[in-house]
């Protein structure tokens, strides 16, 4: 039986936010803990995404929280932050639907957009009416996005696009993927598309055998001699920033994300560890080895809410890098994964039951590492910026 | 319709109390708060009523400095504008004290229907929203489960004991001590909060109030309910002793 989840706050974070920064939180929470909590087990087992929640989630503004007009909530960052972390608290793949159709493909509509096109998708997509998907990974790039082969060809004032998109969240239930190509009349100019999926030559086949975010949508995407009007194209996007600047959005929301899964944990192997009892009918709490996990999750918990307050902080006064995202998500997925490990050797034998939230969060945050620039990848980004030497 | 729905922020439930120094109130340090249970039931009836007939619903809150946010929470949820009666001392008032405050708060307001919860979930006296009533010498109903507004009245379902329900008619203005989970509540929208920004707040100091007279009802003592072990042995047959067992653990222990 999982437990009611209880705030975790050692060191009085909850007294430096502002009162709108809590009420935010708090409000996601108790959404995530009435609509998500009592359905997700069964949603990772059956491998389903829940659809239902689409609607009641653009209700509450969780689409393109942070943007301004257009529908969306106007949030700061700090605000739009604190709403992943309770979506991650509840499932990743859930967080990952939200930071897709929000940061990944609201985001670049917004920012590259014309008005024509910001009209016709964004107040759609925040109420959740339809739904976006982000083409960047192919099957054989990933980490090394420039290596793209899907090429944009020009013909008359038509683009025809093909190419092979992998490993993209949403893919089969999105209206509008974002795809990103590169440009055949402009020396290979990598710029990004609204392709509605209906397309004739665009198709979504979703992958399956998941360990991980079986809660949350997973596709291939195939696009063949797919014909665009001119007015596909996103007329600000230009070069691989491009999509980076999408990114960027989405690890930061990451870096709260996983916080939350790490809350959810450590909170389960504290309230399991204060009720399980074992030698001399104690709680195995009192036991010296599982203090050290605990105080240890508690302690890398509070390190990674500092410095996702601070790189939201920065974000809001315009002056966060890329760097401090990195930062931000390499850290709090890396402990989040490690909670996990630990919470899963608290509980036992009943860490691996899906009573539980720990195991699901502990495959999830597998993908959660690789996805949105590898563990490695912020390493080298992080080493570059201190060092000046790019080491890719 | 204008309305207007006293509230009260009370701790979170299943927090862990402490008493504090004076034996007289909790330790209040590192408590979390929210809104009293019914008065959030109280607030969706009164923007469900806003919903059906229009006009106005304004949050009333008396309370220290904290107490902001949960006016914040009523303004995100659909709250026009809110009273938020400054005060420290709340623990040291009766009903009398705090009734009194509020009336004199709202008492130019004219308003047509007073909501609040039945009762606190710390005190649990379930009289402030009747002695208000009194105080601003309109009508009262209690325990209320259901609110229909015609004109210049209002029809209303209230909860007797053993599943048995009275309905009253009643004159406007009246005031109502709405029962828990009479309906869903809904969530704050992340677009309300925001635009609770621009709402209105009047901030009324407890000082510029009337003073009200001395407390007659006084906090002796607070404790925590303090554990006893007893074993009792039940004698019979097997299926007496389950019968006998069955009885204690339903009126005695109250468990089933």
């Amino acid at each position: 039986m999982a437990f009611k989840f209880k705030n975790v706050d050692f060191i009085g974070f909850d007294a430096i936010l502002s009162e709108d920064e809590r009420l935010v939180r708090d409000t996601a929470r108790r959404f995530i803990d009435d609509n998500l909590i009592p359905i997700i087990e069964e949603c990772n087992r059956e491998g389903r995404f829940p659809r239902e929640l689409v609607k009641p989630m653009g209700e509450m503004g969780f689409f393109g929280a942070n943007l301004h007009g257009y529908g969306c909530a106007g949030m700061s960052n700090v605000e739009y932050g604190l709403v992943t972390q309770e979506m991650e608290r509840g499932d990743s793949g859930i967080r990952s639907f939200v930071s897709v159709q929000s940061a990944l493909v609201m985001y670049p509509i917004y920012t590259f957009g014309s008005d024509e096109q910001k009209d016709e998708w964004l107040p759609a997509m925040a109420k959740g009416e339809k739904l976006g998907c982000f083409g960047l990974t192919e099957p054989d790039f990933g980490s090394n996005p420039g290596g793209m082969r899907t090429r944009a060809r020009r013909d008359g004032t038509d683009y025809i696009l093909n190419g092979e998109k992998m490993w993209i969240t949403s893919g089969s239930i999105a209206d509008v993927a974002v795809i990103w190509a590169k440009m055949e009349d402009e020396n290979d100019l990598v710029r990004g598309f609204l392709v509605p999926t209906k397309t004739p030559g665009f198709r979504a086949y979703d992958v399956h055998g998941k360990w991980s975010l079986r809660a949350s949508v997973t596709s291939g995407l195939s696009l063949q001699d797919v014909r665009l009007p001119a007015s596909a194209l996103l007329p600000g996007s230009g070069g691989l920033k491009s999509p980076l600047m999408c990114l960027n959005q989405a690890r930061y929301g990451i870096g709260w994300g996983a916080l939350g899964a790490a809350m959810s944990c450590y909170d389960t192997a504290l309230q399991y560890s204060l009720m399980r009892k074992q030698f001399r009918d104690q709680p195995i709490a009192s036991h010296q080895l599982v203090q050290e996990k605990l105080a240890w999750m508690i302690t890398e918990i509070t390190k990674g809410q500092l410095l996702s307050l601070q790189v939201g902080r920065l974000k809001d006064s315009g002056k966060v890098s890329h760097e401090h995202i990195s930062m931000a998500k390499r850290n709090n997925v890396a402990i989040a994964l490690e909670c996990a490990r630990m919470a899963r050797d608290v509980l036992g034998a009943n860490g691996i039951s899906d009573d539980y939230p720990v195991m699901r969060h502990m495959m999830n945050l597998e993908s959660v590492k690789t996805y949105e620039g590898t563990q490695d990848i912020h390493t080298l980004i992080i080493g570059q910026a201190i060092t000046g030497i790019a080491a890719f | 319709m204008k309305i207007i729905v006293a509230i009260k922020q009370v701790p979170v439930r299943d927090s862990n109390l402490r008493i504090d120094a004076s034996g007289h109130w909790i330790d209040e340090d590192d408590l979390s708060y929210e809104i009293n249970e019914p008065d959030a039931y109280a607030l969706e009836e009164a923007l469900q009523l806003k919903e059906k007939h229009g006009g106005e619903v304004v949050a009333l809150l008396a309370g220290p400095e904290r107490g902001s946010q949960t006016i914040r929470e009523a303004l995100a949820k659909g709250a026009d504008r809110a009273i938020h009666i400054e005060c420290d001392d709340l623990a040291s008032l009766d009903t009398l004290g705090i009734a009194n405050r509020l009336a004199a708060a709202i008492k130019d307001e004219k308003a047509d229907l007073i909501l609040t919860g039945l009762q606190s979930d710390d005190l649990g006296l379930g009289q402030t929203g009747v002695v208000l009533a009194e105080l601003l010498g309109i009508p009262h109903a209690t325990i209320i489960m259901q609110v229909e507004a015609a004109s210049g009245s209002i029809k209303v379902k209230r909860e007797l004991e053993d599943g048995w329900f009275q309905h009253v008619e009643m004159p406007l203005p009246a005031l109502l001590t709405i029962q828990s989970g009479i309906s869903k509540l809904r969530y704050a929208t992340l677009m309300g909060i925001k635009k609770a920004k621009t709402k209105e707040v009047r901030r009324v100091s407890a000082g510029d109030l009337p003073q009200a007279a001395a407390a007659t009802v006084t906090i002796e003592r607070v404790y925590l309910p303090e554990k006893k072990k007893e074993t009792q042995l039940i004698d019979g047959s097997p299926k007496e002793a389950a019968a006998k067992l069955v009885e204690k653990l339903k009126f005695e222990v109250r468990v089933i």
